[in-house]
């Protein structure tokens, strides 16, 4: 038998019960659909994440104090760790294809101007924090560059200069931190939130400020920005080399933005991996369908069947039949419910601009060769049924 | 030509066995018309179905053209009777879904022939059982008669040598069952060998050559 009539035969027949074949792709349709429309956001959401996460640019490296290592003796019996200083901020701020580097402190404060209270995110930072970070200052200048004994001016996030000062300008006037006193001598861009953390509802203040103020010795953090056209290891390398110097020993941490980033992409790509694993549990009802039709269509034509093998199928003929049935079934499942994936994906684009959605097409045709695979592997039990019938037998059935 | 030679056939019904064919020595040759007649459970549909090959003999040897047949596997056996043997039913067995010239077509497509050449001897099948203006019909569409035309014309269509019919007109009024015996005797007058299995004495009686089978046995 030829392919081509092999597939009209089974065209034909899938065609002849239009309701049933519809009722039983449908199973299909949902589950891919499902499958679609669930990993288009699963990897809408991954590409917002990571967005968010690279605005700050990717050539970044923070130093973290303590060494994150499972052997030795544990750090809470002898604390060999030397804290992270100003110091060596300037230090490291020198090492060979570094541009910049950023001191690091965070903490919560309350912040006086005039009769206005409010209680806000305080980042410690050095003056390199707009150029690392990305960040524009809108109005005024950011801190100085002043390492020890710095003057206590601190710059506003954009929302916190609304809220405290309105329009007016809050260049030069003065408030406090704490107990602390500041002069505003700039405020910062619109900068939006960062997975939930508001950078616009944050005030800069110098560093050795905030370690007074929040009476700390040690920087929680170290920023750095390195040229972007060289290896992260060499920078990494160069890095461990000065401060194991000053320190004695390796007693701190490096994470490279890099790293982060493909930590996080781990994570978001299981998260779409996890969504499609939801979405096929509705394929696997589809298949159901499909195994259940293709037995029932078997049954229902053996005296067809018996007709077949008397005028010389082979056996090999029935079960191709029958096998192109289901895959005729499951391929048309598998591409009406692609095609309405698609478009349920675009009209949640248009109707929810807020909800991060992007087609994943590997899941897209990775969702159809499993239709495909369905298909077969619902059909070969029903198709391998009816090639094992005795053609007289099954011609006896009426 | 057709040779039985000692053909057996054994049934285990439960715990007793049936001896359905009991020594059958029958040679048929090439343009024979043959009815073959007897009581219900005679064993004459059993001999007809070994004949055609959709059932083997539980012992004894089967030439069909000088070729032992009892041997062969089952795909052979199915491209024998494609080539060889024409079948017609007395429920028609006419596929549903699929047109009068389908239905026609089919042992051709299951056989693998050229589209162009399918349709140009359907047309030809169609002409020669007078159903040109029924062509797209399906079964549903058509009267009793027309229904064992088709199946006449299909079971022609592969140009067979042997046409074997069950009861062919059990399930025709009297005037179709005429026209379908006197299309089926037209074919023989062409040199088809025609076997007709029936209850029916008249219908046996047309045969030039009678086989009566009683319990198994050839009278």
């Amino acid at each position: 038998m030829r392919y081509a009539d092999l597939l009209s035969l089974s065209y034909r027949t899938v065609i002849s019960h239009k309701l049933r074949s519809s009722l039983t792709a449908l199973g299909l349709i949902i589950g891919i659909a499902a499958v679609v429309i669930l990993t288009s956001i699963g990897r809408g959401i991954h590409t917002f994440v990571l967005a968010e996460f690279t605005q700050f640019g990717t050539n970044l490296i923070s130093v973290h104090p303590g060494k994150t290592t499972t052997f030795g003796v544990s750090g809470a019996s002898i604390s060999t760790v030397r804290p992270l200083v100003i110091a060596d901020v300037v230090s490291l701020s020198k090492v060979e294809n570094i541009i910049a580097a950023s001191p690091m402190v965070q903490g919560n404060a309350r912040i006086e101007a005039g009769e206005k209270q409010r209680r806000t995110n305080v980042l410690g930072v050095g003056a390199a924090v707009p150029e690392i970070w990305k960040i524009k200052v809108v109005n005024g200048r950011f801190l100085p560059k002043e390492e020890s004994n710095p003057r206590a001016f601190a710059v506003l996030g954009n929302k916190l200069a609304t809220e405290l000062f309105g329009t007016a300008s809050p260049l030069g006037r003065r408030i406090r931190i704490g107990s602390d006193r500041f002069r505003v001598v700039g405020v910062m861009e619109k900068k939006g939130q960062m997975i939930g953390f508001d950078m616009d509802d944050t005030i800069y203040i110098p560093a050795a400020k905030a370690l007074e103020l929040f009476d700390r010795e040690s920087l929680m953090e170290i920023h750095l920005l390195y040229k972007s056209n060289t290896a992260v290891e060499r920078v990494e390398k160069a890095i461990k080399r000065s401060l194991i110097a000053r320190h004695g020993r390796e007693d701190f941490t490096l994470v490279t933005q890099n790293q982060m980033l493909k930590k996080l992409d781990s994570i978001l790509n299981i998260l779409t991996l996890a969504v499609a694993a939801l979405g096929s549990i509705s394929l696997l009802v589809g298949s159901v369908g499909i195994l259940t039709i293709m037995t029932i269509a078997v049954s229902e034509r053996i005296s067809e069947i018996g007709l077949l093998r008397a005028v010389g199928a082979e056996r090999r003929t029935i079960f191709q039949l029958f096998l192109c049935e289901a895959l005729a079934l499951s391929a048309a499942g598998g591409l009406c419910g692609v095609l309405l994936g698609i478009t349920i994906v675009q009209i949640l684009d248009a109707a929810l601009p807020a909800l991060p959605v992007e087609l994943a097409w590997t899941y897209i045709v990775a969702a159809f060769m499993v239709s495909l695979l369905i298909g077969i592997a619902a059909g070969v039990a029903p198709a391998m049924k009816a090639a094992r019938l005795e053609p007289l037998e099954a011609l006896r059935a009426e | 030509m057709i040779r039985l030679e000692h053909i057996h056939r054994y049934f285990q019904v439960g715990e007793q066995t049936v001896h359905a064919l009991n020594d059958i020595n029958v040679t048929i040759e090439k343009g024979e018309y043959v009815s073959v007649m007897g009581p219900s459970g005679s064993g004459k549909s059993t001999l007809l179905n070994v004949i055609a090959l959709l059932d083997q003999p539980s012992s004894g040897r089967y030439l069909l053209n000088d070729q032992p047949v009892t041997q062969l596997d089952d795909d052979e056996l199915a491209k024998i009777r494609r080539e060889n043997i024409g079948f017609v039913f007395q429920f028609f067995h006419l596929i549903p879904r699929l047109s009068a010239a389908e239905n026609i077509e089919m042992p051709m497509i299951l056989a693998g022939v050229a589209v162009k050449e399918r349709k140009q001897r359907v047309q030809e099948a169609l002409a020669s059982v007078s159903l040109q203006d029924r062509a797209d019909h399906r079964p549903d569409q058509l009267s009793g008669g027309q229904l064992q035309r088709v199946a006449i014309a299909r079971a022609m269509i592969m140009r067979p040598e042997i046409l074997l019919a069950d009861e062919p007109t059990g399930n025709l009024d009297s005037k179709s069952g005429k026209e379908i015996i006197e299309l089926l005797e037209g074919l023989n007058r062409q040199g088809v060998t025609l076997m007709i299995i029936t209850h029916d004495q008249n219908l046996g009686d047309r045969a030039r050559r009678k086989i009566r089978i009683v319990d198994g046995q050839i009278g």
